[in-house]
């Protein structure tokens, strides 16, 4: 095998022949990727031959199930900025990541996802492990294509990345029979910098960022809501501008978490179903509402119809089928998040709304009072998921990677974790995927090895991925694991109390011991029960070098407040 | 805003759209369209594909019945996808358009006399084939005045008939070559340059 430098270096006119394979391999370093996760098999065989020949430039994470790959790969990006990557063989391995790239795509998480598939002469026939991937991916993905011809490799794997990372970033997969990875090829590389058919920067209009600047001005009682689009734009310090010039109170979505510190003095909170009280009561008393790089997602609007009646919308927003897709503006800007607000700011007036400020701190108030206090300094012997959270800001002083699974820990976490730098939180919105945190956690901390990760993750998501313990362990990836152990579904149970006459259909887990499991994973692992042992042992957890595991059983009916019912309007927040 | 809600007829009628939508010429185009209609359970009325005056360009034609709401949000769906130049919608008057129908109708029904072929000249149809077993007849022309002639028929017997998908040329003097070079020539396709606090 030549050595890379050669090829990097070959000059135009010099021809290089190479394998299909191995230009998929030299097609990602010239995109800068550094790590993989996946999976081998049958037909992608000859791109892991070719990966065998560059270990050392391209590290390659074998996970231990396809849905850990395509997770671990947005846990990477999330925590890099950076287009993760994984790799699957045909059939049940791209079946298999097909959860994680719907996840990325309602979470707009930029991935290349390379699969093969199975000879081109023998497509269609149903012949061994041989599954419609183009069709099944087609509506979970920004892009797709199957590549039946070598030449098309480089072509296709540039257009792939461009597409992935640019505008409102998305998931793309390349389909590569196992024919095209066999075949030679002159390797040539072009990055890809533009496709006549797609426009993913649309530039801010001047008249709509006037009209916009024209209603914050006037406005009285401005709030600003943030989303997963200030994090992507990188726009979180015209975020933190725009409020500090106006003053205007900002609140974030489950995505937008971390895009403005927590201790920020105008950050008033998190919105939706289980955020806090003022940001959700307080949009329907706003006058002008300026939601930036968000989507008006169900769990953060309840009823549409119920959501800000009262007050003139602006819509910051790249994605054209955003506005007015749920809410109806009145100005969007249709533009990346960064580029809007750098455009806007020229045009605010400085001025501050002190006393609108303080409703929000009444709040606050309120809700300390009727929730938060109780969760973060119960009484009684079982130890609570908020008071763990609370520990564990102290531990941190707000400056981990927070990666959290789905169900009421999700909630609790989202809710009072302290973030002081941008990208901390990640975790699965959109799709609410249960699983998702283990392997995500590990993509993060491969990403951002100079970061302290911690997984938070309830008794059943961790059974959904709990495999992965494997690839930490193989691999010594010191992330930090907690379960909080309520022996439910949570979340479905918490539903079932509200909502169904606590009717506890099949939401009671008998569980396996998750130390022993640890232990036979060669991870340092704990458990606890008691009050007096979570601050020690959650200590002990993040000093623990290399990966670690810490089974704190938690109060096994503990209810999420404040709620807003489904489907119910955002007025409605119940405190308990 | 409030007043979206509230009875708003002109968004909230349903009317028929005929959308008119530019692709590159990429296999799966045709089902990358539908599932956005699928996901929605909205009814595609009728369908046509075909190559436009650009060599590699695509023109899909749809008629649907729906609200102005909705269509403006398929659309939307529509030209994110990739591939899709660009999406028009147009109501009722915007549009030249046509339809063909085939009828296939027995041969004897024409022996009796010329009464059958008359009917067939007043409705503007025009005798395709015949076949000692069958006449074809086709019509061309707006779906109402096609059923009419169908209905006009049904009692003779028809035994196959069919409906072209609509296919239909706005009245915008826009020239689609000019609509592709302004799409080439757009600065949308990189992010501009932003003075300082991008990302790592
Ligand atoms: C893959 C998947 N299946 C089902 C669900 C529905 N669901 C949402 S939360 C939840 C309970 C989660 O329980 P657990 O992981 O123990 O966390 P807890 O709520 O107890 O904190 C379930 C089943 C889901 N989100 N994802």
């Amino acid at each position: 095998m030549e050595p890379l430098s050669k090829t990097l270096e070959t000059k135009p006119e010099e021809k290089r022949i190479v394998t299909g394979s191995e230009a998929v391999i030299l097609s990602l370093l010239e995109e800068g990727v550094d790590t993989v996760f996946g999976y081998p098999g049958g037909a992608i065989m000859p791109i892991y031959d070719a990966l065998f020949g560059y270990e050392k430039e391209l590290n390659h994470i074998l996970v231990r199930h396809e849905q850990g790959a395509a997770h671990a790969a947005q846990g990477y990006s999330r925590a890099t900025g950076k287009i993760g990557v994984c790799f699957a063989t045909s059939g049940p391995g791209a079946t298999n990541l097909i959860t994680g790239i719907a996840d990325a795509q309602i979470d707009s998480t930029p991935l290349v996802c390379i699969t093969g598939q199975v000879p081109s002469h023998l497509l269609g026939t149903d012949s061994f492990q041989e599954s419609d991937v183009l069709g099944i991916s087609m509506p979970v993905t920004k892009w797709n294509f199957q590549v039946t011809r070598t030449e098309e490799i480089p072509w296709a794997i540039a257009r792939a990345f461009y597409i992935a990372g640019t505008g409102r970033p998305g998931p793309v997969l390349i389909d590569i029979t196992k024919d095209a990875q066999f075949g030679k090829l002159e390797y040539k590389y072009k990055k890809c910098e533009k496709i006549r058919s797609y426009h993913p920067y649309p530039h801010p209009d001047e008249r709509k960022v006037l009209e916009a600047a024209e209603l914050i001005n006037a406005a009285r009682k401005p709030y600003m809501l943030v989303g997963h689009g200030v994090l992507l734009s990188g726009a979180e310090n015209e975020v933190i501008q725009l409020a500090e010039k106006a003053g205007i109170p900002v609140a974030s979505t489950l995505l937008g978490l971390s895009a403005v510190p927590t201790d920020h003095p105008l950050y008033v909170g998190y919105l939706g179903m289980h955020g806090n009280y003022g940001p959700n009561i307080k949009t329907n008393e706003c006058d002008v509402l300026i939601a930036v790089g968000m989507r008006f997602d169900d769990r953060v609007t309840g009823d549409a119809k119920k959501y800000a009646p009262q007050a003139k919308v602006i819509h910051i927003e790249i994605d054209p089928a955003e506005i007015d897709k749920i809410i109806k503006t009145t100005v969007a800007i249709n533009a990346d998040a960064g580029h809007a607000l750098q455009s806007l700011l020229p045009h605010i007036i400085e001025t501050k709304h002190e006393e609108w400020l303080q409703e929000f701190r009444d709040c606050d108030e309120i809700e300390y009072n009727k929730v938060i206090q109780k969760d973060m300094y119960p009484e009684g012997e079982k130890i609570k998921m908020a008071e763990t959270i609370r520990i564990l800001n102290e531990i941190t002083g707000g400056d981990a990677i927070i990666v959290t699974d789905v169900g009421q820990h999700q909630m609790v976490a989202s809710r009072y974790t302290q973030f002081k730098q941008t990208n901390s939180n990640i975790t699965s919105g959109g799709l609410g995927t249960m699983g998702f945190a283990l392997p995500a956690a590990m993509g993060a901390k491969i990403g951002r090895p100079d970061r302290l990760v911690v997984g938070i993750i309830g008794d059943g998501g961790i059974q959904m991925t709990i495999q992965e313990l494997g690839t930490i362990s193989q691999y010594n990836i010191p992330v930090k694991i907690i379960i909080l152990n309520n022996n439910f579904l949570g979340m479905v149970r918490q539903w079932q109390q509200l909502f169904f006459e606590k009717r506890y259909s099949f939401t009671h887990m008998h569980n396996p011991d998750f130390v022993m499991i640890g232990k036979a994973y060669g991870i340092p692992s704990e458990k606890i029960e008691n009050k007096d042992q979570l601050k020690s042992a959650l200590e002990n957890l993040i000093a623990t070098e290399g990966p670690a595991l810490l089974e704190i059983v938690v109060e096994k009916e503990e209810n999420v407040f404040p709620m807003v019912p489904s489907g119910d309007s955002v007025s409605n927040i119940r405190l308990e | 805003m409030s007043d979206i809600y509230q009875d708003n007829t002109e968004q909230q009628a349903e009317k028929e759209f005929t959308l008119s939508i530019l692709t590159e010429n990429k296999p799966g185009m045709l089902n990358n369209i539908t599932i956005i209609f699928t996901r929605r359970k909205l009814n595609i009325n009728a369908i046509n594909v075909s190559a436009s005056e650009i060599p590699g360009v695509h023109r899909y034609t749809i008629v649907m019945i729906t609200t102005r709401d909705q269509v403006d949000k398929v659309v939307k769906q529509i030209r994110k996808h990739i591939d899709v130049l660009g999406a028009f919608v147009y109501e009722e008057g915007e549009t030249h358009y046509q339809e063909i129908a085939l009828y296939k109708l027995p041969t004897r029904i024409f022996l009796g006399g010329n009464h059958i072929e008359q009917l067939v000249r007043s409705h503007g149809a025009r005798i395709l084939v015949i076949e000692e077993e069958y006449i074809v007849l086709e019509k061309t022309g707006h779906k109402n005045e096609t059923q009419e002639l169908l209905e006009i028929l049904q009692p003779y017997g028809i035994l196959e008939f069919v409906r072209s998908g609509r296919v239909s040329i706005s009245k915008s003097k826009r020239k689609t070559e000019k609509f592709l070079e302004e799409l080439e020539n757009s600065t949308t396709h990189i992010l501009y340059k932003k003075n300082n606090n991008g990302k790592d």
